[in-house]
């Protein structure tokens, strides 16, 4: 049963990161609306941290490194949240849509 | 070889649990209609990411994950989609057809490309350890090599809290 032992590798982990870079790719390409392309970018972000977190128990001398680093990537992720939902709330106050099509503004 | 009734084994097994968890939750969050429930595939998907982590030698920073992310990142998102959520269903008339077959197409070779390149490379790992990377050795080297990193992403957050309330603030006096 080598596939029982699969958590030990750190191809099962890049190949997963790989998986929530692209599942989010997708949706941030596709959602038609702001809060569904910041959810898609939040996977993106998770995918990143997931990177780290691999490379940081496989290869690092120093295994503090990566946890400190994905400690970080979630402040900043959070306060990009933050930050992006409040632009949100302010474009749904001004156009009554949050649907990317309708802010077009400075469109040609 | 490892039999599935040991210690190892159902490890392994639940492994697989986190693994059905997160990509089941990324599937969810990225293509349901409505926007709550695809916050709730990002919850699961959360959950599902810390599992990951705890199996990386690191349960604090699966904790961070779940206290972060599930309990403040999709709270937040849940408030804003009451505040000026939406349904996805009348503008998917609008979009072009091609839209959905084309970015599954470039989201595949992406993955491909990047899961590809993961696997071929012959990662050198490192001769030895400086430390264990236990909750203590990082909460040393948070408050000594990267204490000046530590210090800045407080200012980052204090400023991005003062601003999200003024950006959600302003205009609401009309």
């Amino acid at each position: 049963m080598e596939i029982l032992v699969l958590s030990n590798s750190l191809h099962t982990y890049l190949v997963i990161g790989a998986l929530l870079f692209g599942i989010g790719f997708y949706g941030l390409v596709q959602r038609p609306t702001f809060i569904g392309m910041l959810i898609s970018a939040e996977l993106i972000l998770s995918g990143a941290s997931l990177n780290f977190m691999a490379f940081n128990r496989f290869l690092a001398p120093d295994p503090t490194v990566g946890q400190v680093f994905t400690l970080f990537i979630m402040a900043i992720a959070a306060a990009e949240c933050a930050i992006a939902l409040s632009i949100i709330i302010a474009v749904y106050r001004n156009y009554k849509s949050i649907d990317t099509e309708d802010v077009v503004d400075l469109k040609g | 070889m490892v039999s599935l009734f040991t210690m190892e084994g159902l490890s392994g097994l639940l492994f697989f649990g986190f693994i059905g968890l997160t990509l089941a939750g990324a599937v969810i969050a990225t293509s349901a209609r409505s926007l709550i429930r695809s916050v709730a595939g990002l919850a699961l998907c959360f959950l599902g990411v810390a599992g990951l982590y705890y199996y990386l030698n690191s349960p604090f920073v699966a904790l961070m994950q779940i206290l972060i992310y599930v309990g403040a990142v999709c709270v937040t998102i849940i408030f804003a989609v009451m505040l000026a959520g939406s349904s996805e269903l009348k503008q998917l008339t609008r979009r072009n057809g091609l839209v959905g077959p084309l970015s599954i197409l470039a989201s595949g070779i992406l993955v491909f490309a990047l899961a590809g390149l993961a696997v071929k490379t012959e990662w050198l790992a490192s001769p030895c350890l400086v430390n264990r990377g236990t909750v203590e050795n990082l909460g040393q080297s948070l408050l000594t090599t990267y204490s000046m990193s530590f210090e800045l992403i407080s200012v980052v957050l204090l400023v991005a809290v003062v601003g999200s309330l003024v950006l959600a603030r302003h205009g609401r006096d009309k």
